[in-house]
C-alpha cells in the first residue's frame, strides 16, 4: 500500500520548535533578502523550467538560443565590418565582445519586465517570494549567455584569434557587475510593471536607445574625442552597461590600437580602438558598478515590497 | 492544545475596486490621481487561532472572505493591518494544480511544484514514488501535463501537496473536484493527516463535510468572524443567519431577497412522547409555524449523529412533504414513521423550503434532539431483525 513504499518520514517537531513565519502589511527588506536566500532552490527550478518551456517541441531546441545572436552578430558585421568597411581587423571578435554584454543585459530586462502579469495564475495561488520570477529570467540569460560564449570560443578558433590572457580576471568583477546591475533592474521593472503596464513598452523603446549609446558597434575611441570636447564624457560613462562592455572588449579584443585594414600600404592609418587605461581602472570602475548594483537590487527589493501588497487588485 | 500553529491576529483586509482603473501612463497624466475606486472591505478585523493539530473548517457565503483570509494565512496576500503568525511548515491548496507549466512532463512539475511548496530536491526525491502512486498517473508520468485530463491535472495536484509533509494543510473547496472514489481518498488522506497531529485550515461550502471532518468551524460573513463554535453550531449559526440551501451549496442573490421578506417561520419543534425512543418507536413531531400569508411548502428533515454523520436528508418535494401553510401561526404534525436505529444521540434539523426546494423560507439547526436506546445485542447503526427459515423443498 502507499505507507508501506514510502520511506518513513522525518520526526515532526514539536509546535514550539517550529519555524515561526509572520504574515503582515509589510516585511522588511532584510526579512525578503533572507526569504530569497532560503528559497534559492526554487529559483533554480524555475530557471530551467523557464528554458525548458522556450525551446520545448522545437526540433533544433536549444541551439536556437545561439542562432537570434548569431545572426545579430553577422548583420552588424557585414553592415560595419563589410559595408561600410570601418577598417578594424578581426571586428567580429570585437562585435561579439560587446553583443554578448549587451544581450544578456537586454535579455533581462525584455523578459523579468512582464513576468508578474504574465505568471498572474501562480502570484494569485501560490506563495512564494515573487522577486523569483524577475530573477529566474536573469538566470535563463546566464544560461544564454554561456552558450553563446561557447560560440565565441568557436569565433576565435575559426580566426586564430586569442584573448589577452593577462587580462582574464577583469572578466570576473565585470560579469559580477552585469548580474548585479541586470537583477536589481529586473526586480524594480517587474514590480513597477504591475502597477504601470506602459512600463513593458517603454522598456522596449529605451533600450533600443541604449544600445546605441553604448559602445558595442563603434569602439568607445572613435567618439571620445568629440565627448570631450562637448564636456559630457562622464555623462556618457554614467551608462552603467558602457564599463563592463569595455572591459570584456579590452580583455577580448586585446588592441587599444589597430592599424587599418582597409586602406593599403604603405602608410595605414592607425584607429584608436579602446582608453588607455591601466587594468585597475577596469577593475575599480567594474566594482564601483558592482556595489551600485547589489544597492539597487536592495532597493528594487524595498520597492517590491511596497508595490507587492497590491498585485492581487492590479492582476 | 498548547502553542497554535496558526494565530490570526486581529486581521484587516481592504481592497481597492477600480471603477476604471488609468494603469497606463497616459491615463495617469490625464487624470493625476483621480482614479475613482470603492473600498470594499474583505476582511474586517478577523481574530482567531488555530491549535496545533487541530481541524478548523471555515464557513461563509462567497464574497464573505474566506478564500482572501485562506490567501493571507498562505501568504498569498497582506492582510492590510493585524498580521499572521504560522508556526512550521505550512502547504496552501488554494487551486490544484496553480503552479504547473503545462509544456512540462508531470515529473518536472513534481519538482518544480515541490520547490514552490518549500520541499528541497532530496524532499521530492523520497517523496517522488508516493506522489506518483497517490495520483494514480503511473505510465503518464512523463507526459506533457497540457495533454492531461482535468481529472489527472487535480489528482497530480492533490497528490503533491499531500506528500510534501507540511505541519500546517490549508484547503480551499478544492475537494469539490474529481471523481467519488477520489474525494474519498483525499478524504482518508486528511484522517491519516488528522492522525499524525497536522494541522488543518478548511473551506467548505458543504457542511456535511465541515460536521464530519472539523473540530471547530469558523463562520465568516461579510468579512468578519460570525461565529466561532463546534461544527454542529457553527452550520447553525451559518444557516439562521445566512441562509443556507439544504444541499449545501450556495444559490446566488435571488435567494437572498427573498429570503429577506421571510414568510414562513419555524417557531419550535417538540418530539411528541420526549426525547427518548427506544429502538422501534415511531417519530412524530409537532413544528410550530407562523406564516405572514398563505403559501406552498415542503418541509426537509435532516437527522446525524452527534459526530456530524448524516442518517437522513428528506426530499421536500415528496408526496406529503409538501403543506399548504394558512396565514398566522398553526401547528403541523409530522409522522416519520419508525425510527428504526440503534442507541445514540441524534440531532434533527428542520427547514421550510419553497417548491423545488428553490427557496429557504427558514431553517432551524438542532432543532430537536433524540435519545434513542436499545436493549438487544445487534450492533451497528440500523435495527434489522432478519427472520430465517428453511425453505421447504420442493
Amino acid at each position: 500500500m502507499l505507507e508501506a513504499s514510502a520511506e518513513p518520514r522525518p520526526a515532526r517537531l514539536p509546535p514550539e520548535q517550529r519555524q515561526v513565519r509572520v504574515v503582515s502589511a509589510r516585511s522588511s527588506v532584510r526579512h525578503r533578502l533572507v526569504e530569497l536566500w532560503r528559497t534559492r532552490e526554487l529559483l533554480v527550478h524555475l530557471t530551467r523550467s523557464d528554458i525548458k518551456v522556450k525551446y520545448k517541441n522545437s526540433a533544433l531546441g536549444l541551439l536556437w538560443s545561439m542562432v537570434a545572436p548569431l545572426m545579430q552578430l553577422a548583420i552588424f558585421w557585414l553592415v560595419f565590418g563589410f559595408i561600410l568597411k570601418n577598417g578594424y581587423p578581426n571586428f567580429v571578435i570585437f562585435l561579439f565582445a560587446g553583443l554578448i554584454v549587451w544581450n544578456f543585459f537586454q535579455g533581462s530586462l525584455m523578459t523579468s519586465t512582464g513576468i508578474i502579469v504574465e505568471r498572474a495564475g501562480i502570484v494569485k495561488k501560490v506563495s512564494f517570494p515573487r522577486e523569483i520570477l524577475p530573477l529566474s529570467t536573469v538566470g535563463a540569460q546566464i544560461f544564454y549567455f554561456s552558450m553563446q560564449a561557447v560560440a565565441l570560443v568557436a569565433v576565435f578558433l575559426i580566426l586564430q584569434q586569442s584573448p589577452d590572457w593577462s587580462l582574464i580576471w577583469l572578466l570576473i568583477p565585470a560579469m559580477a557587475a552585469l548580474l548585479a546591475l541586470a537583477a536589481g533592474f529586473s526586480v524594480l521593472l517587474s514590480a513597477i510593471n504591475v502597477k504601470l503596464r506602459d512600463t513593458h513598452h517603454l522598456v522596449e523603446v529605451l533600450l533600443q536607445l541604449w544600445f546605441w549609446l553604448t559602445p558595442i558597434v563603434y569602439p568607445y575611441e572613435k567618439i571620445s574625442a568629440k565627448l570631450h570636447e562637448w564636456h559630457i564624457a562622464w555623462l556618457y560613462l554614467a551608462n552603467p552597461v558602457t564599463p563592463i562592455v569595455l572591459t570584456f572588449q579590452r580583455v577580448l579584443y586585446p588592441h587599444l590600437v589597430v592599424t587599418s585594414t582597409v586602406t593599403p600600404p604603405p602608410v595605414p592609418p592607425t584607429l584608436p580602438v579602446l582608453p588607455t587605461w591601466a587594468p585597475s581602472t577596469y577593475a575599480l570602475l567594474d566594482a564601483a558598478l558592482f556595489v551600485i548594483g547589489v544597492a539597487l537590487l536592495v532597493i528594487a527589493v524595498a520597492v517590491f515590497g511596497r508595490l507587492e501588497g497590491n498585485f492581487a487588485e492590479e492582476l | 492544545m498548547g502553542v497554535p500553529a496558526v494565530e490570526i491576529d486581529h486581521v484587516s483586509k481592504h481592497f481597492r475596486l477600480y471603477n476604471d482603473r488609468h494603469s497606463s501612463l497616459k491615463e495617469r497624466i490625464i487624470h493625476p490621481g483621480r482614479s475613482a475606486y470603492a473600498d470594499l472591505t474583505a476582511l474586517d478585523d478577523v481574530n482567531f487561532s488555530v491549535g496545533a493539530g487541530e481541524t478548523v473548517g471555515v464557513m461563509g457565503r462567497n464574497g464573505s472572505g474566506k478564500s482572501t483570509l485562506l490567501k493571507c494565512v498562505c501568504g498569498v496576500l497582506q492582510p492590510t493591518t493585524g498580521k499572521i503568525l504560522v508556526r512550521g511548515s505550512l502547504a496552501g491548496l488554494l487551486e490544484l494544480g496553480a503552479g504547473f507549466q503545462i509544456e512540462l512532463s508531470g515529473r518536472d512539475n513534481i519538482y518544480l511544484n515541490g520547490s514552490m511548496l518549500g520541499l528541497s530536491r532530496k524532499e521530492v526525491d523520497r517523496a517522488f514514488d508516493s506522489i506518483v502512486e497517490f495520483s494514480e498517473l503511473g505510465q503518464f508520468i512523463d507526459t506533457q501535463v497540457k495533454f492531461y485530463s482535468s481529472g489527472m491535472y487535480v489528482r497530480l495536484g492533490f497528490a503533491i501537496a499531500v506528500n510534501v509533509d507540511p505541519d500546517i494543510l490549508v484547503i480551499d473547496e478544492v475537494l469539490a473536484v474529481g471523481d467519488e472514489q477520489f474525494q474519498a481518498k483525499c478524504l482518508e488522506r486528511i484522517r491519516t493527516f488528522q492522525e499524525e497531529g497536522r494541522t488543518i485550515l478548511f473551506v467548505s461550502h458543504n457542511a456535511d463535510q465541515i460536521r464530519a471532518i472539523c473540530d471547530r468551524a469558523v463562520v465568516l460573513s461579510h468579512g468578519a468572524v460570525l461565529a466561532d463554535a463546534t461544527p454542529g453550531e457553527a452550520v447553525r449559526a451559518f444557516r439562521e443567519h445566512l441562509g443556507d440551501v439544504p444541499e449545501g451549496d450556495e444559490l446566488a442573490a435571488p435567494n437572498r431577497q427573498l429570503r429577506a421578506s421571510k414568510r414562513v417561520e419555524i417557531l419550535g419543534v417538540d418530539v411528541v412522547g420526549g426525547a427518548k425512543l427506544h429502538t422501534g418507536d415511531p417519530l412524530n413531531l409537532r413544528v410550530g409555524l407562523w406564516s405572514d400569508a398563505a403559501i406552498t411548502a415542503g418541509m426537509v428533515l435532516e437527522i446525524h449523529r452527534l459526530n456530524g454523520e448524516l442518517l437522513v436528508r428528506t426530499d421536500p418535494d415528496a408526496e406529503g412533504a409538501t403543506i399548504e401553510v394558512p396565514e398566522g401561526e398553526c401547528v403541523v404534525t409530522v409522522d416519520a414513521g419508525i425510527f428504526d436505529v440503534l442507541d445514540g444521540a441524534y440531532q434533527v434539523n428542520v427547514g421550510m423550503v419553497g417548491p423545488h426546494g428553490d427557496v429557504i423560507f427558514d431553517w432551524k439547526e438542532c432543532a430537536a434532539s433524540l435519545e434513542v436506546t436499545y436493549e438487544g445485542r445487534a450492533s451497528g447503526m440500523l435495527a434489522m431483525a432478519p427472520r430465517v427459515a428453511v425453505e421447504p423443498r420442493p
